[in-house]
């Protein structure tokens, strides 16, 4: 699905990535975790097109996605659910999703059939319910969840999502990592970043560790749970003295 | 039948990428945790995370057993010992050992990859497996015995030697698979005929030879006296014992395991990698190994790489069946060694000269070693008591040494051949 090579980038002459290869299976969640500053976000905005690679490659579905602009990305195929959100606040619920599906209706011929909010309704029902609402009027956690419906308008091949837990309640993230889950069992891809390290290896199937603008650990997720120098740096445990 | 699917039958394009992404990682850990690679790395001006390609390799420096000697017992660990929760040793031999340890994922992985070799050799969960490698330092057994429990064999962890009582049990307990050296094998089928007991009668349907050298005739006649599928498979205590390697049904070479293994041949005289295809030497970089990565070994075992695929499916790369080493390494008995051992053994004993010869047969099923040493005439007295004595004191001197017992001969001064250059030490007759 997606297929990172020896990526490098950075914001003039701060080189923050050096070298990230990384892949995404189709049908899988990846996460990518590390401590702030480690450049998951700086590696995000890369593959979305909305910072420029230094150096290295970016196959998304076997195409090299790296040279291209942000809107043709989405069109490709990867959507983002970006950190904290950002939902049109003056803007209701219905149209923040329907910006999202923007990339397909410019291209569709069943205009009417692009604009189906249902198959998002169905998995937060919630949104339904508040359908005209003005999206800055609503809670932090439904906010999470009209972002990453806004990127499920788009029908994504791959979903990458920026610290959806960030600012939620330990009840709603629960609810947000089960969400996730649940759109991997619908057969979507998901990178997911995260600090909360414990509940993304959790569900996910794989990951990666960043530190420093590099990968240091990767491997299957129940192999990192386990890995103690992950343990003692990202899952807060302190292993010395258990 | 597979044991890891999507691993074994990789489209090769993503096997490059998780091995590059694998490899990066490795190198970081070495270059973190192992003063030696972090040192070596240093001394040869080379950045670790300036590795774009698995062609990279090729400049990184190579890691010899002596480099494992050397950082014995503990020193090319890579992580404290209070997370490596197994140790295994090369042979328990001194002065040569080297120390191995594995974290719980390492374990985790190295029981998925013997599973893999004993599924791909046709092993089931239905399968009564008798493991008759020395359980112990050596890795054969444990290795092979975690694999088979993983994948739901029943597993009877017998240990080597004793063979009447293998018997027994293979009758008994209806052994169906049977893990052990090839010669171990050879012998039981031989004692099988003088017991008198019907192969017929048995269930045994499998067999999984490994830890030595062996040969397709070997194979043959392991097939025909004990009415079973041989198989071969490779591995080396260094890199994380059986598990490396092994063949599958069509037993047209063996799968290396490459989503954990990076493998490379090189000529052994000049370290170039060779054309594809053509013989060198073995050379393998770990990708997954927590405690105790290691950065291109070299193996001294001289194989080469199958071209095209195999029916099978899988589409992990084959190497030929090992034909033999770069070094004067013997192994004999399953143990490991070296002519300079023995060498260093006699230097210490007054009366000896620095001249002998080791002969190795094998005799029946198992091998006899013995070493012929020049003597001091002096030595040659009349005192018959006191000849024997001093042989004595050598073959002690010699067991305590390498592990294993092994014959001494005394000759006159000067009765050796001598040879122009390099001298023959080793005669080796095993025909295997």
């Amino acid at each position: 699905m997606l297929r990172i090579k020896n990526l490098s980038a950075g914001y003039g002459r701060l080189k923050v990535l050096r070298n990230i290869s990384l892949h995404v299976n189709q049908g899988e969640i990846v996460t990518l975790i590390g401590a702030n500053g480690a450049g998951k976000t700086t590696l995000l905005s890369t593959v979305c097109g909305l910072l420029r690679a230094t150096n290295g490659e970016i196959y998304l579905q076997g195409r090299d996605i790296s040279r291209q602009r942000p809107e043709r990305i989405v069109a490709s195929g990867c959507s983002l659910v970006p950190e904290g959100r950002q939902v049109f606040a003056a803007m209701s619920v219905r149209d923040n999703l329907l910006l999202g599906a923007f990339v397909r209706y410019r291209a569709a011929k069943n205009k009417r059939r692009s604009m189906d909010l249902k198959p998002v309704y169905q998995l937060f029902p919630v949104l339904k319910e508040r359908e005209a609402q003005m999206a800055g009027t609503l809670s932090g956690g439904e906010q999470q969840m009209l972002a990453m419906g806004r990127a499920l308008m788009a029908q994504p091949a791959l979903i990458m999502m920026d610290e959806p837990s960030t600012g939620l309640a330990p009840m709603i993230v629960k609810n947000i990592f089960s969400i996730i889950r649940q759109l991997k069992d619908k057969g979507n891809t998901v990178l997911l970043i995260e600090q909360n390290a414990r509940a993304a290896l959790r569900i996910a199937d794989r990951g990666y560790v960043m530190e420093n603008g590099k990968i240091i650990v990767q491997g299957p997720a129940a192999d990192l749970l386990a890995n103690q120098d992950v343990q003692r740096a990202y899952l807060g445990q302190n292993v010395d003295n258990k | 039948m597979y044991w890891q699917q999507e691993k074994e039958c990789m489209v090769r394009e993503d096997m490059a990428q998780l091995q590059l992404e694998r490899l990066q990682s490795t190198l970081f850990r070495a270059a973190t945790h192992v003063p030696f690679y972090r040192a070596e790395f240093k001394k040869m001006n080379i950045d670790p995370d300036g590795f774009t390609s698995l062609d990279d390799l090729r400049r990184l420096p190579f890691t010899t057993k002596a480099d494992l000697r050397d950082n014995y017992p503990y020193g090319l660990f890579a992580v404290p010992l209070r997370e490596v929760v197994r140790i295994h040793s090369s042979s328990g031999t001194t002065g040569q050992a080297t120390v191995v340890g594995y974290t719980r994922n390492d374990l985790k992985n190295w029981s998925d990859l013997t599973a893999r070799i004993m599924t791909s050799a046709g092993v089931t969960p239905d399968d009564v497996v008798q493991i008759a490698f020395g359980y112990g330092l050596f890795t054969g057994g444990f290795g092979m015995h975690y694999g088979a429990e993983r994948l739901g064999a029943s597993v009877i962890p017998i240990s080597s030697g004793n063979t009447k009582r293998q018997l027994r049990i293979m009758q008994d307990f209806k052994t169906s698979a049977l893990v052990c050296t090839p010669s171990y094998a050879l012998l039981m089928a031989d004692r099988m005929v003088d017991m008198g007991i019907n192969i017929n009668a048995l269930p045994l349907r499998v067999g999984l030879f490994g830890g030595e050298p062996w040969s397709e005739a070997m194979r043959r006649e392991l097939e025909e006296k004990l009415h079973i599928k041989a198989s071969d498979n490779y591995g080396l205590s260094e890199i994380m014992g059986p598990g490396v390697a092994g063949e599958c049904r069509e037993a047209n070479g063996l799968h290396i395991n490459e989503d954990h293994f990076l493998v490379e041949i090189i000529d052994p005289d000049t370290l170039e990698p060779v054309a594809p295809g053509e013989v060198g030497e073995l050379v393998i970089t770990t990708l997954t190994k927590e405690a105790f990565p290691v950065i291109r070994y070299r193996t001294r075992d001289l194989t080469r790489l199958l071209p095209g695929p195999c029916p099978c499916g899988r589409t992990l790369q084959r190497m030929e069946r090992v034909f033999g080493r770069t070094d004067d390494m013997l192994i004999i008995k399953g143990v490991n060694v070296f002519p300079s051992q023995i060498e260093a053994v006699l230097f210490e004993i007054e009366g000896t000269e620095p001249h002998y010869q080791i002969i190795v047969e094998r005799e029946g099923r198992l091998d006899k070693t013995t070493v012929l040493v020049e003597v001091v005439n002096a030595i040659f007295s009349d005192q018959m008591k006191e000849q024997r004595e001093f042989v004595n004191q050598i073959q002690k001197r010699l067991q305590v040494e390498l592990g294993i017992g092994v014959e001494v001969k005394l000759v006159e001064e000067k009765t050796l051949e001598r040879s122009e250059g390099k001298a023959r030490r080793v005669i080796d007759k095993r025909q295997i």
